[in-house]
């Protein structure tokens, strides 16, 4: 039997660009800092535990793979940050117009990637000798 | 007059009518991270170093040990708000879906409440 003309599912025939990625990320920066407020717990719970539980917890965030979940967070932090302030511009009707929404989009991302690397140097660099 | 149909009303569709309280919630909790985030961060690359005695001085000044219990008690709450979305739009089991949101709820409220209680032991002077 022929099956008639039927309209396609949006997610079937809309092209990708990358302002959907962005908008994507915003969602998956979100899940990851979710996970990273765990650990955000974790350090306050140990500071609070005393000196001991505190240094066990800086060995474990001095880990190499503690440390990439660190990176992935703190770039988490970042684009979620800015993106959601794109977003709340949004949401109050600005920026809506085809050019600005792109250009923001760009904006947020390579500012995003820019203050996590530079939040990263000064607090390794502040941080890292005490730990 | 409702324009719901009476099966739709019987099984339960549509709209709960508390979308937009959720919506709302999301939206001032992320203005408010906004400003607790970057104060948390500019705390942590201006603290005199990571040891124990300088993270557990920051929280003793009240400033400090006030907002960090808004940080985290807003996170969670902001957390929580935006994982029920994500979880309702790509989880298509109602089963899981259910068992999925209670366990984020769960575990947010008791991870938020270690925290808060972290903080305030801190405040409180009871580490040494």
């Amino acid at each position: 039997m022929a099956q008639p003309e039927r309209p396609l599912s949006p997610f079937l025939h809309y092209r990708w660009q990358y302002t959907n990625t962005l908008s994507i990320l915003h969602r998956i920066s979100g899940v990851l800092l979710s996970f990273c407020f765990f650990l955000l717990v974790y350090w306050l719970a140990a500071a609070a535990a005393g000196p001991d539980a505190y240094a066990g917890a800086l060995r474990c965030f001095g880990s190499p793979l503690t440390q990439v979940v660190l990176l992935g967070g703190l770039l988490s932090f970042c684009y979620h940050l800015l993106n959601g302030v794109r977003h709340l511009f949004f949401d109050l009707g600005y920026g809506f117009e085809l050019k600005t929404a792109r250009k923001s989009g760009w904006a947020v991302a390579v500012a995003a990637v820019l203050l996590a690397l530079i939040v990263w140097f000064v607090l390794d660099r502040h941080l890292g000798r005490v730990a | 007059m409702s324009l719901r149909s009476p099966l739709g009303r019987v099984l339960g569709l549509g709209s709960a009518k508390g979308g937009a309280s959720h919506w709302y919630a999301q939206r001032v909790t992320a203005a408010a991270l906004v400003l607790l985030g970057l104060w948390f961060v500019v705390s942590l690359a201006s603290l005199p170093g990571a040891s124990h005695a300088s993270v557990v001085d920051w929280l003793r000044s009240p400033v400090s040990s006030v907002l960090a219990v808004l940080f985290v008690a807003v996170a969670a709450y902001h957390a929580n708000l935006g994982l029920q979305v994500v979880v309702e739009d790509y989880v298509a089991s109602k089963g899981t879906r259910l068992a999925l949101l209670v366990a984020c709820k769960f575990a947010l409220v008791v991870a938020a409440l270690i925290g808060v209680l972290a903080v305030l032991r801190i405040a409180f002077g009871v580490v040494a």
